[in-house]
């Protein structure tokens, strides 16, 4: 068993060995590049791109030429974004959004404000779900697009995204979701799911990393959408640059191990991580659970730990097992999960919140290790809290008048 | 965050970690910080009729600088009289765990959470003695 243990596999995960195998060919012998038609070194990296592209496509429910290969799911969101708002701009200047997207979601729309356009960002349940009727409010005639996550990235819920798909139909506005997290986890059909553009990523599904695609539909109806790469206008112009041919294959070999195995592996996943969240919360009190309780990725487990600190809980698990947290100590911009905040936990049991994440090579052993080393860990930072005694003793804590210095945090 | 070796191996296995018994006449008790700031310090003295300390406690809730310099503090005032541990000063705390800047914040909130300690103490030697019950 490695240590630390590894439980962070929606941050990223490693590559699977069949993947590797399949690539490998591409860096040394077939080395071409995909676009040089003139030889046969570029002929063939050109066929291995495109039997990948239709392995995608499938994947998807799409086709051949839907498919546009990107350095990774958060230059697909921007070119979704940047792409689908400057090619509607007669038609309208409005977007939506929520709350618990990735930055990579978040942070496009705020641009798009910068220069000229309107964005609305939906809040959400307590459990990160979108609620259909505001989504449906929050439509006007000025809307060109929806952008809406298939599964968070924190917390794992899973959004409705058959049901999003048909109000934007119905209303006539296109439905944009980053599936990052999603794909390879969760059956995805864009035709029954009326998704118009679709995010993926390579490094989530055991393929390497700096590649992911963008889905753009182009019947019923052809989604226009401008590029923000320009260049040898390579993906039909949608996206200039060289394709990085070993990580296509790659990305598409990883996704074809994922499919196939689904429908077993995904349950038995579910079977660690739920055996994960009963060690936790059989044996230690005052835990929240973060995210839609049954509707939510099944490796994805996000948990609160109260009267505790984010850090220091961090600190002491460091050497045992690679988790993410909502402390903002541990974040690159010292400040604490949007995702938590969005769903309204307090920022107290927001910093004090891991996500574990599992992956197919995760075992029982390591997730009993991990139950053992929380525990351990959770009990000892409790002795040592000067708020759990107190809320141990019946205080009520609203009601203590506390002698802070007020110092800068 | 970078800690020093000090500030990790506290952190681990922090000593004088517990309880004193607050209504002891001869225990001073300070808690310092907030749940809105994110560091509690409980500091408590337990001082003998010399005026000397003979035992110190903490608890805390908060980062590894703050344990790492709650619990450095309990073990600089055991031995001291009254006015040697109002003479610890954070920046003392703050080198000997070598905290980086941005913790050095922690090292203020235990000099605080002592002097509130030892205000507790003295308020509490020069309040009336106690009525006789009827």
């Amino acid at each position: 068993m490695n240590r630390p243990v590894y439980l962070d596999n929606n941050a990223t995960t490693p590559i699977d060995p069949r993947v590797l195998e399949a690539m490998m060919q591409y860096f040394t012998e077939h080395f071409g590049n995909a676009a040089s038609k003139t030889h046969v070194y570029g002929q063939r990296a050109r066929a291995a791109v495109e039997t990948a592209r239709e392995s995608l496509a499938a994947a998807l429910g799409a086709v051949a030429k839907e498919i546009v290969f990107t350095s990774g799911a958060t230059e697909s969101n921007n070119i979704a974004i940047k792409g689908v708002a400057a090619a509607h701009r007669q038609r309208g200047n409005h977007l939506i959004t929520q709350a618990t997207e990735h930055k990579a979601v978040l942070d496009p729309c705020a641009w798009l404000e910068k220069h000229g356009h309107r964005v609305t960002v939906l809040g959400t349940d307590a459990s990160g779900q979108v609620r259909l009727d505001e989504l449906a409010e929050a439509i006007t005639p000025e809307t060109v697009l929806v952008s809406i996550m298939a599964a968070n990235n924190e917390i794992g819920t899973l959004q409705h995204l058959a049901e999003i798909g048909a109000l934007c139909r119905e209303r006539g506005v296109l439905f944009h979701t980053d599936a990052a997290q999603a794909f390879g986890k969760i059956h995805l059909d864009v035709k029954a799911m009326n998704i118009d553009l679709l995010s993926a990523s390579g490094h989530k599904v055991y393929g390497p990393k700096g590649i992911g695609l963008l889905y753009v539909r182009r019947r019923d109806p052809y989604v226009r959408c401008e590029t923000i790469i320009h260049g040898g206008g390579h993906e039909l112009g949608l996206r200039s640059g060289t394709l990085n041919v070993p990580g296509i294959v790659g990305f598409a070999r990883a996704a074809e191990l994922c499919l196939d195995a689904m429908d077993t592996e995904m349950p038995r996943i579910a079977e660690l991580r739920d055996r994960l969240q009963r060690g936790l919360f059989d044996h230690i009190d005052e835990l929240k659970l973060n995210g839609h309780p049954t509707e939510r990725l099944a490796n994805n487990l996000n948990v609160s730990f109260a009267y505790i600190e984010g850090e220091s809980l961090m600190l002491n698990l460091e050497n045992d097992i690679a988790v993410s947290s909502g402390s903002a100590c541990t974040s690159e911009l010292l400040k604490p999960s949007h995702v938590l905040a969005a769903l309204g936990v307090g920022e107290d049991l927001a910093q004090s919140s891991l996500r574990f994440s599992l992956s197919r090579f995760t075992t029982a052993e390591e997730i009993d290790y991990a139950v053992d080393r929380v525990r351990t860990v959770v009990a000892k930072l409790r002795e040592m809290s000067p708020l759990y005694e107190m809320a141990q003793q019946g205080i009520d804590l609203s009601k203590v008048e506390w002698n802070d210095p007020g110092h800068p945090h | 965050m970078l800690y020093s070796d000090l500030v990790l191996k506290l952190v681990e296995n922090p000593p004088n970690v517990g309880t004193l018994d607050e209504k002891d006449p001869h225990v001073g008790t300070g808690t310092v910080g907030s749940p809105a700031c994110g560091d509690i310090m409980r500091l408590q003295v337990q001082v003998d009729d010399d005026g000397r300390i003979v035992d110190s406690k903490f608890k805390t809730m908060g980062c590894g600088a703050a344990i790492a310099s709650a619990c450095l503090a309990t073990e600089r005032l055991k031995g001291k009289t009254l006015d040697e541990a109002r003479a610890i000063k954070n920046s003392a705390i703050a080198k000997e765990l070598e905290l980086p800047p941005p913790k050095i914040h922690c090292s203020v909130l235990a000099e605080q959470a002592i002097a509130a300690a030892l205000d507790d103490y003295q308020k509490k030697q020069s309040a009336p003695a106690p009525a006789a019950a009827p």
